[in-house]
């Protein structure tokens, strides 16, 4: 029947030629039995012609008992492309590190082609699993199979966003406290705040193991955890000269990139003043198998990175330089305690954190959460000399 | 049947290879045996194998499978993802990795992305899902590593080259902090539809959701409605989120701006923000032809021109910004220079200038 005969999409079709993987072509997978996907695409094709979108927000839609965890989504030609008029993404929390047994992937894969459009992102920016597209009708059946499974819905919305981290100790030598496990147990136990919206805005965690930051922490979230050492980089002085010998030119590429000025080879002997290593990880990143950061862990925590919306885009500061590997998730659990009560209190709507702290000063916010000011808080004490002094500090 | 809740994520620890679970948090070093392909030795002597692979990101339930079923047939079942959408087997026996390379090269899937590679493209729904986006960001993914992917498969890089796409200003994935990032603007206040609003819109609702309050009601043609006070609109679509009516949507005007510079990590330098190169390039679907010869440009000029382990922003410290416009070919224009909030720390204070004759 004509109707049955998919819409012809030149334009995309043409992304499924060259060597990098077509998301067109995952689309056209989809949509061999599919209706949803088969309009996706069509309405995607539009979009390539007009050069412009055609979603829109919409009214509320979510399953029963949660605020979060679903993004409403409608097209604005729903006559033309009727089986994506309603296309709603659920966030699914991915598991820390985000591992997988291939059953467990069939499972999702199953309960998606069930309930929606049979998309996904792996993973959206968050860290969710992203299932992309369903009629309204099919939220409340999927979010029950995906229960049933094991799998629960992430955060969205002015929520407690879906906790995410590095693969950590489960595979990299570098990290300096088990991150998977502190993603795991703060995502478990603020359940509430992630699937019922309580803030002013939205409020992200996420954690590294080292200074690498390959969860981009510092950049996009609230509170950045970042694993950090305090004594000396561990030295393997046989395996520095392995990597000299195999050709590595260490006074090039790795005393002279050093921040702190403080490596030098001799041609024979490499030696790393530690007082004055900023613990950057370059030196060790270059030459894995002779150098690791220290026994003396730990992690350091930065608070109020945001993308440009609102005032513009900040990377998160530093709160707390260091906290022991042993004491990082009380002392999280407290910081966060106090930090929501102070948003709670002087936040204004849609205000994140970052914002705020930039409007009060982070003296206040200090004040206000009970922490002492600490010279590792700033780049530089302040250079302009208009300082408005307490009360108690004058007679 | 009770209605299950708030359970959370499964626990990371059903998924683990065993021999993860056996050596967690006892790694000793790793080495790279091949782009893509990592291997990790533990203080026990142990090895895991790690094998990485591009993927669109956007993925049926097919391809899913599919990857089940190699990992069925190589890695014992395990595998993981990457916080830049790359997915990884974990595999114990070393063996498996040349056949596994071989399969996921026949199924379309680039083994790379390691090292002084250009990584996969850290990216966001556009055109695909969301109603703020002022371009797709899928196709200009595909449109680009189509042309970069030799830089994918080998680490023929100075150093990591980190890229990012986001749709709009709000900016979802850390496109703000990537050593080339590129991002989709519109560049005019929303089009009102006066007739319709009305009926469509909340008026307070609407005027709330303004973050730098450029909405004001108004009265047009006896109808109770809003207008913008263009000089403080930011076009960042929040009121198009909350009303159909204020159509931002502009294939004229919208277009792309492409950012570099910028970086996440603190090895060696400390973490810094993408700094604007092309302040407006036009939304071409579907291969986005100018994007896609400024990106490769500026790659280009970075892999001749910078050290060995310098980031795109360390290079650019060091030789100074007008080497880098002169280099790129790229003009210098009006708005490269900031306007907004404390601007002026931006403003070259000094005379240190590397002028040439
Ligand atoms: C304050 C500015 C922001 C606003 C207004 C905003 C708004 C939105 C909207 C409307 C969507 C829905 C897209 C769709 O599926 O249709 C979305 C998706 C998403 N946003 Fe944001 N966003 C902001 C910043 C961020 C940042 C900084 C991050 C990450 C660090 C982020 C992460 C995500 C993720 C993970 C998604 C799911 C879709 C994807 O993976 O691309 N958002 N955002
Ligand atoms: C009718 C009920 C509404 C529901 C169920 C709803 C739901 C959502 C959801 C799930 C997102 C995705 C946010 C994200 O995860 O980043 C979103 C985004 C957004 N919504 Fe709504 N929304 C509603 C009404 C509103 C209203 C009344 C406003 C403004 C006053 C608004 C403004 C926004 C904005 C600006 C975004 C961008 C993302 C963000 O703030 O995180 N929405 N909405
Ligand atoms: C020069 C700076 C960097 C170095 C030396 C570096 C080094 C590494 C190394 C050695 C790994 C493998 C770790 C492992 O899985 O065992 C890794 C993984 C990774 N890196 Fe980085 N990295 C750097 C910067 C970044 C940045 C800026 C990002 C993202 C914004 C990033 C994202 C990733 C991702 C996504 C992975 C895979 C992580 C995972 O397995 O969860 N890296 N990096
Ligand atoms: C903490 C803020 C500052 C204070 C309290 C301060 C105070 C002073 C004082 C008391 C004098 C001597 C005035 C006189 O000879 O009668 C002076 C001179 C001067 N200041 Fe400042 N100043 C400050 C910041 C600055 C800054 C930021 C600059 C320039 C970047 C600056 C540039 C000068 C110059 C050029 C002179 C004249 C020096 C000379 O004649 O040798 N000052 N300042
Ligand atoms: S952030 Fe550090 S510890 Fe975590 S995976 Fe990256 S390099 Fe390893
Ligand atoms: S970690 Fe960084 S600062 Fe410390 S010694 Fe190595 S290169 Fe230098
Ligand atoms: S960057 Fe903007 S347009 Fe793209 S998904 Fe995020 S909110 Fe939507
Ligand atoms: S686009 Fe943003 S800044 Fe402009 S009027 Fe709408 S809400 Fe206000």
């Amino acid at each position: 029947m004509p109707e049955d005969q998919p819409k012809p999409t030149p334009l995309l079709d043409e992304l499924e030629t060259g060597p990098w993987p077509s998301f067109v072509t995952e689309i056209k997978r989809a949509a061999e039995n599919n209706p949803a996907s088969a309009d996706l695409l069509g309405l995607l094709e539009r979009s390539y012609q007009d050069r412009k979108g055609h979603w829109k927000h919409g009214g509320i839609v979510g399953v029963r008992g949660y605020g979060s965890g679903v993004i409403g989504r409608y097209n604005d030609i729903p006559d033309e492309f009727p089986n994506v008029a309603q296309f709603h993404t659920l966030r699914v929390n991915h598991p820390s590190g985000w591992f997988y047994t291939s059953d467990a992937l069939r499972t999702l894969a199953d309960i998606w082609e069930r309930h929606g459009s049979g998309l996904t992102n792996l993973h959206g920016a968050t860290g969710d699993i992203i299932l992309l597209g369903a009629r309204t009708d099919q939220l409340e059946a999927t979010f029950q199979d995906l229960t049933a499974a094991g799998f629960d819905l992430g955060g969205s919305g002015s929520a407690m966003r879906t906790p995410s981290c590095c693969v950590g100790q489960a595979r990299c030598e570098w990290a300096c406290f088990d991150t998977m496990k502190f993603c795991n147990n703060l995502t478990q136990a603020y359940q509430d705040e992630m699937h019922r919206p309580p803030f002013p805005y939205k409020f992200k965690v996420k954690a590294s193991g080292c200074p690498n930051d390959c969860v981009a922490a510092i950049a996009r979230a609230d509170l950045s955890i970042i694993g950090i050492w305090k004594d000396d980089i561990r030295q393997d002085d046989a395996a520095v000269a392995e990597y000299a010998a195999a050709g590595l030119d260490i006074a090039r590429d790795v005393c002279a990139r050093c921040p702190g000025q403080c490596m030098e080879w001799t041609g024979a002997h490499l030696t790393i003043d530690n007082r004055d290593c900023k613990r950057c990880m370059h030196c060790i990143n270059v030459m894995p198998k002779a150098l690791r950061p220290g026994v003396e862990r730990g992690a350091a925590i930065l608070i109020g990175a945001k993308a440009p919306i609102v005032q513009g885009a900040l990377l998160s500061s530093v709160l707390v330089p260091f906290v022991p590997e042993a004491e990082i998730e009380a002392t999280v659990r407290e910081l966060l305690a106090r930090i929501w009560e102070f948003w709670d209190e002087y936040g204004k709507n849609r205000e994140r954190i970052g914002e705020l702290i930039q409007r009060v000063g982070m003296a206040a916010f200090l004040d206000g959460i009970g922490l002492e000011p600490r010279p590792e808080m700033v780049a530089f004490p302040r250079d302009n000399p208009f300082v408005f002094f307490q009360k108690e500090d004058t007679k | 049947m009770t209605r299950i809740t708030d359970i959370g994520p499964p626990h990371y620890e059903k998924f683990l290879h065993p021999l993860i679970k056996r050596n967690y948090g006892h790694w000793l070093y790793h080495e790279t045996l091949a782009p893509g392909v990592l291997c990790h030795v533990a203080e026990s002597g142990e090895r895991i194998y790690t094998v990485r692979a591009g993927s669109p990101r956007l993925l049926s339930v097919s391809t899913i499978r599919r990857f089940a079923d190699l990992a069925d047939q190589y890695s014992g079942g395990y595998l993981r993802f990457t916080s830049r959408h790359n997915i990884e087997f974990l595999l114990d026996n070393p063996a498996n990795i040349e056949p596994l390379k071989r399969a996921l090269n026949e199924a379309g899937f680039p083994v790379g992305g390691t090292n002084n590679s250009i990584s996969n493209v850290v990216h966001t729904q556009g055109w695909i899902h969301c109603h703020s986006a002022a371009t797709d960001a899928s196709g200009i993914v595909k449109a680009l590593m189509d042309r970069l992917h030799p830089h994918f498969t080998r680490e023929d890089l100075p150093a990591k080259l980190r890229v990012a796409v986001a749709c709009c200003v709000n900016m979802c994935g850390a496109v703000h902090c990537s050593d080339i990032a590129i991002l989709g603007i519109h560049r005019k206040p929303p089009q009102i539809r006066h007739d319709t609003l009305r009926k469509a819109c909340e008026i307070p609702t609407l005027i709330a959701s303004c973050p730098t309050g450029a909405i004001r009601p108004a009265v047009v043609d006896g109808k109770r409605t809003v207008d913008v006070i263009e000089e403080q609109c930011m076009y960042c679509s929040n009121c198009f989120t909350v009303c159909a009516a204020m159509q931002m949507n502009d294939p004229e005007n919208d277009g792309l701006s492409i950012w570099v510079g910028g970086k996440v990590s603190n090895a060696r330098s400390e973490p810094k923000f993408s700094k604007l190169a092309i302040p407006f390039l036009p939304n071409n679907p579907p291969r986005w032809p100018e994007v896609v010869s400024a990106v490769a440009n500026i790659v280009d000029v970075y892999a001749r021109h910078a050290r060995r382990f310098e980031r795109l922003g360390e290079w650019t410290e060091r030789v100074g910004w007008p080497r880098f416009f002169e280099l790129t070919g790229i003009p210098f224009t009006r708005y490269h220079i900031d306007d907004f909030r404390y601007a002026g720390l931006s403003y070259a204070r000094s005379t240190h200038m590397r002028l040439r004759p």
